[in-house]
């Protein structure tokens, strides 16, 4: 029963297998990502870099048909331009980062819609584009696996300016010239794992891999390499749980949507019953004479 | 208040130039809306030169999930009689309708369909998540020919309402038009008879082919669902994988308006071959290999006997 339930359809279908080994890479790399999104307080850049890639992805689409480079290559491109837009208008003009970010994705968004309907055919894009975590092939699995090789990497190599920039950039600033290039190849990173994120998931769920295992985990610690390597736990057992839990309802569950809502129950159990500033640690006295 | 008065008055011209445009194409031909490129195709054989016909979803469109554009209301608005495929098969429609405030006569090709229930097959399958869309009635009802005969009667009782003055020509039309209909079923029944019985069966990524099935005897299973709108589930696509293995399906097809890597990872795991793409929903452009609706099914069909009909190999 127990077996059924949890191991059967991994055994069984290759196409589990690889759902949840696209997960795991997609948890690895993202969910840092996230937390780091989060303390530097970007938690909604991520939302708003998904709406730039996507008409990126929709000409690559146009362009070369249903091919993974291609529309790879438009999601960063288009994703790039409006991160690199939004930063240099943020540095030389009265606009501050947000703005000029909202700014920019909006028309990307509007750009690549245009576009799509200027061509004429009317394929709802939402279901061609968009991976189904159901339905990843080699391709797609060694992006992804790639996606998460090369963010770890560079997140080791950039985690020290990036912690700093979290906690104190002004200090940042005055020890090292570093700290443009930190943001860009951070923000790169975001891309990247967002474009890889949306062949499996979709962007909009892409997002939510990242970000909402790196809000449940600051619920229970907040010593940066556990927050690490927590939010990273949350997203590897959300993407299991959200695949056994999509197996076992039967047909009225999609996949990629019960792995967000899986994420979605642990972060919504962490803000309950977290040991830091939980919502039951707040309401509940504590006993006598303890901290 | 300058400013608001003058946004007013550009607001008013704007109406009046939107409103004046229909009626400077407005000719002799009788204006008609098609609701997506099967039926456009219908009504250009019915209507033949007396009628000029718009189409809202164009070729390899989805016409479950559309976004109509300012063109369309307008074709809309100028158009004498809409013609609609009905069974909610265009959820977007009314509304499109309701905004162009057209005076045209809605006509639905499919009055006096008997229209089959979307499959609610095997164990606890739950359709609710797109009830809104389709109702329980399968909206695919051209794929099978006996009902393309009906689509015809009525667009030619239709378009003679419309324009009285050409009833002979869209009746003489339509009888031409039925002949070739049913040449077309005599080759698609030879077909199918061609393919081993316990052959008929096949893989498509969404459940458009009920009718087809039922008319023919084919048997199609789909993740997906009736409507392209809705997400399979992991239980789904394991059903399928395993039916594939267990009842040996020779093939899965992939389709013109939908995503192909589910079903090639089905083809994958299953050991199953991957068929040609099928038009179940859309034509392809002019120039491809579905232009018309009889070179679609005429498409389909020899696609369908080319993966079943080959013994193993």
């Amino acid at each position: 029963m127990l077996y059924d339930l949890f191991i059967g359809p991994f055994a069984e279908f290759d196409f589990m297998r690889r759902a949840l080994v696209g997960v795991a890479a997609l948890a690895v790399s993202g969910a840092p990502i996230g937390v780091f999104l989060m303390l530097r307080r970007m938690s909604l850049t991520g939302d708003a870099m998904a709406h730039a890639i996507l008409p990126g992805a929709a000409l690559g689409y146009l362009v070369a048909g249903f091919s993974l480079p291609a529309m790879t290559i438009g999601g960063l491109a288009a994703g790039f331009a409006v991160a690199l837009a939004a930063g240099a208008v943020a540095r030389a003009t009265v606009l501050k980062e947000d703005a000029s970010l909202a700014a920019f994705y909006l028309i990307s968004l509007a750009l690549g819609v245009t576009i799509v309907s200027l061509r004429g055919s009317a394929i709802d894009l939402l279901h061609v584009l968009f991976g189904n975590v159901l339905a990843l092939d080699d391709q797609v699995l060694l992006l992804l696996a790639g996606v998460a090789t090369v963010s770890l990497l560079t997140l080791a190599a950039l985690y020290r300016p990036l912690v700093l920039e979290c906690v104190d950039p002004g200090f940042l600033r005055s020890v090292s010239r570093s700290g443009g290039v930190v943001h860009l190849s951070f923000l790169a990173l975001v891309v990247l794992n967002l474009v890889a994120g949306f062949h499996a998931l979709g962007t909009l769920l892409a997002v939510g891999m990242m970000m909402l295992p790196a809000a449940a985990a600051r619920f229970w610690t907040a010593d940066i390499t556990r927050l690490l390597l927590l939010a990273a736990g949350f997203g590897m057992a959300s993407g299991y749980a959200g695949l056994v839990v999509s197996y076992a309802a039967g047909s009225s569950l999609p996949a990629g949507p019960s792995i967000i809502l899986a994420a979605g129950v642990i972060y919504l159990g962490s803000l309950l019953l977290g040991s830091q500033g939980g919502l039951a640690r707040r309401l509940l006295p504590r006993a006598h004479l303890q901290r | 208040m300058y400013s608001r008065r003058a946004f007013l008055a550009a607001s008013a011209a704007l109406g009046l130039t939107l409103s004046a445009a229909p009626q400077s194409f407005a000719q002799e031909k009788l204006p008609v809306v098609a609701s997506f490129s099967i039926l456009g195709d219908f009504v250009k054989q019915v209507g033949g030169d007396r009628v000029s016909v718009t189409t809202l979803v164009g070729p390899d469109g989805d016409a479950h999930v559309y976004t109509p554009t300012p063109a369309d209301a307008k074709a809309m608005a100028a158009a004498k009689l809409v013609v609609v495929n009905g069974l909610h098969f265009e959820g977007w429609l009314p509304r499109l309708v309701k905004s162009s405030g057209t005076k045209a006569v809605l006509s639905e090709a499919t009055k006096g369909i008997t229209p089959l229930e979307a499959e609610d097959d095997h164990d606890d399958k739950g359709k609710g998540g797109h009830a809104h869309a389709h109702g329980h009635d399968d909206p695919h009802a051209w794929q099978s020919i006996a009902n393309a005969r009906i689509y015809i009667a009525n667009i030619r009782d239709a378009l003679s309402a419309a324009d009285p003055a050409g009833q002979a020509s869209y009746a003489a039309n339509a009888t031409a038009y039925l002949a070739e209909l049913n040449t077309l079923e005599g080759e698609v029944k030879a077909a199918v008879a061609r393919i081993p019985a316990e052959r008929r069966k096949a893989i498509t990524t969404h459940d458009a082919f009920g009718y087809f099935v039922k008319a023919y005897g084919i048997e199609f299973l789909a993740p997906q669902g009736v409507s392209t709108e809705a997400e399979a589930s992991a239980r789904d696509v394991g059903r399928i994988i395993r039916q594939v293995k267990a009842q040996k399906i020779p093939a899965v097809f992939l389709e013109n308006v939908t995503n192909p890597r589910l079903v090639e990872q089905i083809a994958r795991e299953s050991g199953a071959k991957i068929g040609g793409q099928l038009f179940s929903d859309a034509l392809s452009a002019a120039s491809g290999p579905a232009g018309t609706y009889i070179r679609m099914m005429k498409h389909n069909i020899s696609e369908i006997e080319k993966a079943l009909a080959a013994g193993p190999a």
